[in-house]
C-alpha cells in the first residue's frame, strides 16, 4: 500500500491552491488594509522610520523579520501596481491590488504544504490491514491540515498570512518529531520574530528543549538524570537563537529603537478582550458580569446610573470597568496564564513523553493562554486546532476531542466573515470539513463506541440551534435594532464552554499518561 | 468512508465552487445602454411580472422587443414571473416597469445569483446525484468520482455562474428526461424532457435521439401489442405537457405565432459572435440555407437511425452526443453556449468514455473560457494551452485583430469535428460492451 507512493498528495495541495483563487473577489477585512500599508511602510521608507510611521492606524506590529518579508513582497507588487506602494493611498485596493495580495497568500501557503508533507511523514500508515488510501492516517492529516475551514476562512476570505506562519510551527514541531531538535528550533526562532504572538507556546519548547535535549538522557524511572547534562547542546541551541534574533532585532537595537519597537509589539493600552470575544475564559466571566449587573439591577440592589456605560459588547477596542465583578488587568491575565499552563510545563519536564508530550505540552500552553491571555483574537484558536490534527490521527481519544474542539472553534470564527455573499461559503466549507473530519476519524478509529460521549453529541447540536439562531432567525427578527450584539454574545459564551471543556478533557490526557511512564 | 458522506462532501464542493465563481462580474455589468444576458434576464422579470400573459411577447410602448424581447418559450417566462414576484417582496425597485431598466446593485446580484443556485439545487444536482447513483456501472467510489467531473465541469458553472443563465434548468429537466428512460419511466421522462424543450428551445439538439430511441423502443414491443400502448402513453404525455405549457397562447393563434416567431427567429444573422462552426472556419457569408439543412441532417440522421434501430440505452447516449455536437457544429443561428448541449451527455459517457470525454470536456472549456483548466497530454491540449496563454498575454498583431478569437475558434472547431467522427465511428462500429448490454431495456 504504502508503495504506490504519495501521488494523493500533490492532487490534494494543487486542488486546494486552485480552490482558493476562486476567492479572490470575495469579501476583505480590514486587515487587507493593514497589508498594504506595511507594503508601502516597507517600500517606501528607510529601515529607521519603519517603527515610528504612524500617518495610517494601522501602524506596524509585528516583529522585524515580517517587516523584511513584507519588503520583499513590495518589490513583487511593484509590477503589479506600484500605485499600492505610495503612503499616502489609504484604503487603496485595485483589481490588480487584491490579484497581487490574495496570490501572494496562495503562494506563501507553500510553506504550509510543505509543512503538511512532513507532518504526514511522521503519522505513520496502518501496516495491519489493506485500508484504501482514503482511511490511512496521512491521507486524512492531509486533509484535515490543508483543507482547514479556519485556516481557510482567515486567510482567504478575511485575510491574513497565517498558513505561512503555520508552515513554520507545523514544520517545526515535525522535525521534533524526527528528533532534529536544532533545526525545530531554528525554525520556531523564525517564527517567533515573524509573528511574537507564538509566544504562547514558548514555554513549552523552552521547557522541552531544556529538558529533553540538553540533558542527553534520563533515568530508569523518567527522572532527569543530572549528570547527562550536554553543555554543547545548551550552546547550540542559545547560538541558533540568538543568532535569528539577532538578526531581526539587530538593525534596531544598533539604533536605539528596541523600546519603540517593543511598545509597538505589546500594546497593553487595548481592552481585555477584543471587539468580538474571543471564546475564552474571560468571555464567560464578562458574561457573568453583565447577568449580575442586570440582575443587581432588576433587584434594586445596585443603581444603574453607578454602573459603567455598557459599552463592552460594542464595536469599539478600549479599555473596561467591569460592573459588579473586580476588573481585570494585563498582569492578572499573565497570572491566570502562566498558572493554568504550569502543571503541563512540570509534567513534562518530570517525565518527558518524547516529541509527542512536548506537543500535548505545546497544545496546553496554547489553550492556556487562549483562556486566559489578554486581548485575545479568536483567530488564536487555530493554534490548537491544527497541531490537535496530527494527534487526532493518532489517538482515539485525541480525536474526540478534536472534533469537539475544531466545531466549537471553526463555528467560534462564523462572526469574522459577516456579509450575506459569504454566508453560504462559510456554511458549506464548514459542513464539508466537519463531515469529513467526523466520518474519516470515525472510520479510523473504529472500535468499540463512538468517539463522542452523548452529551457531547448533544453539545454539537445546540452549537447548531446557536448557528440557525445567529444567522437566520436573529436577522429576521425584530430584536435587532434593540440588542445588536445578541448573536455575538450568544456564539462567544457558547463556544467557551466548548472551548474550556476541550481544555480540561487534553489536560486530563497529559496528566493521566503522567502517572503511568512510558519511553516513547 | 460511506458513500453519503461522500456524496455530500461532493456535493457541498459543487455548490461551494459555484458560488465562489458568481463572486465575479457578471455578463454586461456597468456596459449601458445594452448591459449583458444579466440586464435581460432582469428585465424578463419585469416584463413578466408587470404586463399581462397576452403582451409578452408582444412588441407594444410597455415592451420594447428590441431591448432583450422574450426569446425563450414559455417556462422560462413562467420562471421569471416566480423570480420577479419574490424580487418585488424584497425590493419592488428591481423590477419596476421602465424605472429599474440597467438596475445594478450588490444585493440585486447576490438575489440574481440566489435564483441561479436555487433552481441549480433543485433541478440540477439532484439528477446528477441520481444519474450518477443509479446509471453509473461500478463501485461506489467510481461513482462518486463520476458525480465529481459532473459537478465540476467548468463550462456549465463558467457560463451559468459567471456570465449569468439559467442553462441548469434546461439541462436539469434534460437530465431528469434521461434519467426516467435510463430507469424505464418513459412516460415521466418524456414529460421532463417536454419540459426542458418548453424551457428552452435550444433542447431541440437532443429531441432527435429521444423521439428516436423512444420510437424504436415502440417499434421493437410490436406496433400491434405492448409497443402501441407505449406510443400512446407517452405522445399523450407530451401533447399534454405542451399544452399545459402553452395554455395561456392557445386561446388566440396570434398569439401561438407571435411566441413562436420570438423563439425562432430566422431573421438573424448566420452565427453569432466567434463560434467553433463551419460556417464561421469557412468563412462563408452567403446564407446558403438549404445547404446548411443538408449538412446537418447528414451530420445528425445516422446517428439517430442508428438509435431507432437498436433501442439501447448506451446507443441513445451516444445519439446524445452526435445530434448535439451534429447541430452544433452545422446548423444555422448557433450560440456559442450551445456546446453545453453536448457536453452534458459527454459527462454522462465519463464512467463508459473516461479519457474521451475528459478530452471533450476540456475542450469545450478551453473554447468558453480561454484558459483555465488544460493538462499537459497530447498535442491537442497542448496546442489549446499554447493558444490559450498567446491570447490572454499578448496583443494581437495591429492588422489582425481578431487573430486569437478565430485562431480559437478554427482549432476548437477541428477537435469538435474530430469528436463527432469519432462517437459516430463509436455507435456503428461492433457490439457494444457487455456492461452496457444490462442497460437495454
Amino acid at each position: 500500500m504504502a508503495a504506490d507512493g504519495w501521488s494523493w498528495f500533490p492532487v490534494l495541495a494543487a486542488g486546494v491552491s486552485l480552490f482558493k483563487c476562486l476567492f479572490i473577489s470575495s469579501y476583505r477585512s480590514t486587515d487587507f488594509e493593514v497589508h498594504r500599508n506595511w507594503l508601502a511602510i516597507t517600500h517606501s521608507l528607510p529601515v529607521s522610520r519603519w517603527y515610528h510611521e504612524n500617518s495610517s492606524e494601522w501602524t506596524l506590529d509585528y516583529p522585524p523579520l515580517f517587516a523584511w518579508f513584507e519588503f520583499g513582497l513590495s518589490h513583487v507588487a511593484r509590477h503589479f501596481d506600484g500605485d499600492m506602494l505610495l503612503l499616502h493611498k489609504q484604503n487603496y485596493a485595485s483589481p490588480p491590488t487584491v490579484l497581487f495580495q490574495r496570490l501572494s497568500v496562495i503562494v506563501t501557503d507553500g510553506v504550509f504544504i510543505l509543512a503538511t508533507r512532513e507532518c504526514c511523514r511522521c503519522v505513520q500508515t496502518q501496516k495491519a490491514s489493506q485500508k484504501a488510501v482514503l482511511s490511512q492516517p496521512p491521507f486524512i492529516l492531509a486533509v484535515l491540515l490543508l483543507w482547514n475551514f479556519g485556516l481557510f476562512i482567515v486567510d482567504h476570505i478575511h485575510f491574513q498570512y497565517n498558513g505561512f506562519l503555520f508552515g513554520f510551527l507545523l514544520l517545526s514541531v515535525a522535525k521534533h518529531l524526527q528528533a532534529q531538535h536544532l533545526q525545530g528550533a531554528l525554525l520556531f526562532a523564525v517564527l517567533l520574530n515573524l509573528k511574537h504572538i507564538y509566544l504562547y507556546v514558548a514555554p513549552a519548547y523552552g521547557v522541552y528543549l531544556l529538558r529533553s535535549y540538553c540533558f542527553t538522557e534520563s533515568s530508569t524511572d523518567g527522572g532527569i538524570r543530572w549528570r547527562s547534562f550536554s553543555l554543547l547542546r545548551l550552546l547550540a541551541l542559545g547560538s541558533v537563537v540568538m543568532a535569528v534574533c539577532g538578526l531581526s532585532f539587530g538593525p534596531f537595537i544598533v539604533m536605539g529603537q528596541l523600546p519603540q519597537v517593543l511598545s509597538r509589539l505589546f500594546p497593553f493600552k487595548r481592552g481585555l478582550c477584543h471587539a468580538y470575544w474571543a471564546p475564552n475564559a474571560w468571555a464567560l466571566y464578562n458574561a457573568l458580569d453583565k447577568v449580575l449587573a442586570t440582575v443587581g439591577v432588576r433587584l434594586k440592589l445596585l443603581k444603574e446610573a453607578e454602573l459603567p456605560q455598557a459599552s463592552m459588547t460594542g464595536g469599539l477596542v478600549q479599555e473596561f470597568q467591569h460592573s459588579v465583578l473586580p476588573s481585570v488587568s494585563p498582569s492578572v491575565t499573565l497570572v491566570c496564564t502562566l498558572l493554568s499552563i504550569l502543571p503541563a510545563l512540570a509534567s513534562i519536564w518530570r517525565r518527558p513523553r518524547g516529541a509527542r508530550g512536548f506537543l500535548r505540552c505545546l497544545l496546553l500552553c496554547a489553550l492556556g493562554s487562549f483562556m486566559f491571555g489578554w486581548h485575545v483574537h479568536e483567530k488564536a484558536i487555530l493554534i490548537a486546532i491544527l497541531p490537535l490534527s496530527i494527534l487526532a490521527v493518532e489517538s482515539r481519544e485525541d480525536a474526540g476531542i478534536f472534533l469537539l474542539l475544531s466545531t466549537t472553534g471553526h463555528y467560534s470564527l462564523f462572526p469574522l466573515l459577516f456579509t450575506p455573499t459569504e454566508l453560504p461559503i462559510k456554511v458549506c466549507l464548514m459542513l464539508m470539513f466537519s463531515l469529513f473530519s467526523f466520518c474519516a476519524l470515525r472510520k479510523l478509529h473504529s472500535g468499540d463506541g463512538s468517539l463522542l460521549h452523548p452529551l457531547e453529541v448533544a453539545y454539537l447540536l445546540g452549537l447548531g440551534m446557536v448557528a440557525l439562531f445567529s444567522e437566520v432567525l436573529f436577522p429576521l427578527s425584530p430584536w435587532k435594532q434593540r440588542l445588536p450584539f445578541l448573536p455575538l454574545l450568544a456564539t462567544s459564551v457558547y463556544c467557551s464552554v466548548g472551548v474550556s471543556y476541550s481544555f480540561l478533557r487534553l489536560y486530563a490526557t497529559l496528566l493521566r499518561s503522567d502517572s503511568k511512564p512510558k519511553q516513547h | 468512508m460511506q458513500t453519503w458522506s461522500l456524496i455530500s462532501i461532493c456535493v457541498l464542493l459543487g455548490v461551494v465552487v459555484r458560488w465562489g465563481v458568481s463572486l465575479n462580474s457578471y455578463s454586461g455589468a456597468g456596459k449601458p445602454p445594452m448591459f449583458g444576458d444579466y440586464e435581460a434576464q432582469r428585465h424578463w422579470q419585469e416584463v413578466t411580472y408587470n404586463l399581462p400573459i397576452r403582451e409578452w411577447y408582444f412588441n407594444s410602448t410597455n415592451n420594447d422587443l428590441a431591448y432583450w424581447g422574450l426569446d425563450y418559450p414559455p417556462l422560462t417566462a413562467y420562471h421569471s414571473w416566480l423570480c420577479a414576484y419574490i424580487a418585488n417582496i424584497i425590493n419592488p425597485e428591481w423590477v419596476k416597469l421602465h424605472k429599474s431598466r440597467g438596475y445594478e446593485s450588490p444585493e440585486h446580484k447576490l438575489f440574481m445569483r440566489t435564483t441561479v443556485l436555487v433552481a441549480d439545487l433543485l433541478l440540477f444536482i439532484p439528477a446528477v446525484v441520481l444519474y450518477c447513483l443509479y446509471l453509473t456501472d461500478g463501485s461506489s467510489k467510481k461513482k462518486v468520482s463520476v458525480l465529481l467531473c459532473i459537478l465540476l465541469y467548468p463550462g456549465i458553472i463558467l457560463i451559468d455562474y459567471g456570465h449569468f443563465q439559467y442553462n441548469g434548468v434546461s439541462l436539469g429537466l434534460a437530465l431528469w428526461g434521461i434519467l426516467g428512460l435510463g430507469l424505464g419511466w418513459d412516460a415521466l421522462g418524456s414529460i421532463a424532457f417536454s419540459l426542458a424543450l418548453n424551457y428552452k428551445q435550444m433542447e431541440l439538439y437532443h429531441a432527435l435521439p429521444f423521439f428516436c430511441y423512444l420510437l424504436g423502443k415502440c417499434f421493437k414491443a410490436g406496433l400491434m401489442g405492448h409497443g402501441f400502448f407505449l406510443f400512446v402513453r407517452i405522445a399523450a404525455a407530451v401533447v399534454v405537457t405542451f399544452a399545459l405549457c402553452w395554455l395561456p397562447f392557445l386561446s388566440d393563434p396570434v398569439q401561438a405565432l407571435q411566441v413562436v416567431r420570438r423563439i425562432f427567429p430566422v431573421a438573424r444573422g448566420l452565427f453569432e459572435d466567434k463560434v467553433a462552426n463551419t460556417w464561421c472556419s469557412l468563412n462563408v457569408l452567403i446564407k446558403i440555407r438549404t445547404l446548411i439543412l443538408v449538412f446537418t441532417l447528414l451530420a445528425v440522421l445516422p446517428s439517430s437511425i442508428r438509435v431507432l434501430t437498436r433501442p439501447t440505452f448506451w446507443h441513445f447516449k451516444l445519439a446524445l452526443v452526435n445530434s448535439s455536437l451534429g447541430f452544433f457544429l452545422f446548423s444555422y443561428q448557433v450560440h456559442e453556449k450551445s456546446i453545453l448541449l453536448a457536453a452534458l451527455p459527454v459527462c454522462l459517457l465519463l464512467n463508459d468514455l473516461p479519457f474521451m470525454s475528459v478530452w471533450f470536456l476540456l475542450a469545450s472549456t478551453f473554447r468558453y473560457s480561454e484558459c483555465f483548466f488544460s493538462l499537459f497530454f497530447y498535442i491537442s491540449v497542448a496546442a489549446m494551452v499554447g493558444l490559450s496563454i498567446t491570447s490572454v498575454t499578448l496583443d494581437p498583431p495591429s492588422h489582425l485583430p481578431d487573430l486569437f478569437p478565430v485562431l480559437v475558434s478554427t482549432t476548437a472547431y477541428l477537435l469538435f469535428l474530430g469528436t463527432i467522427i469519432h462517437f459516430n465511428i463509436l455507435q456503428f462500429s461492433g457490439p457494444p460492451s457487455k456492461k452496457s448490454q444490462k442497460k437495454s431495456n
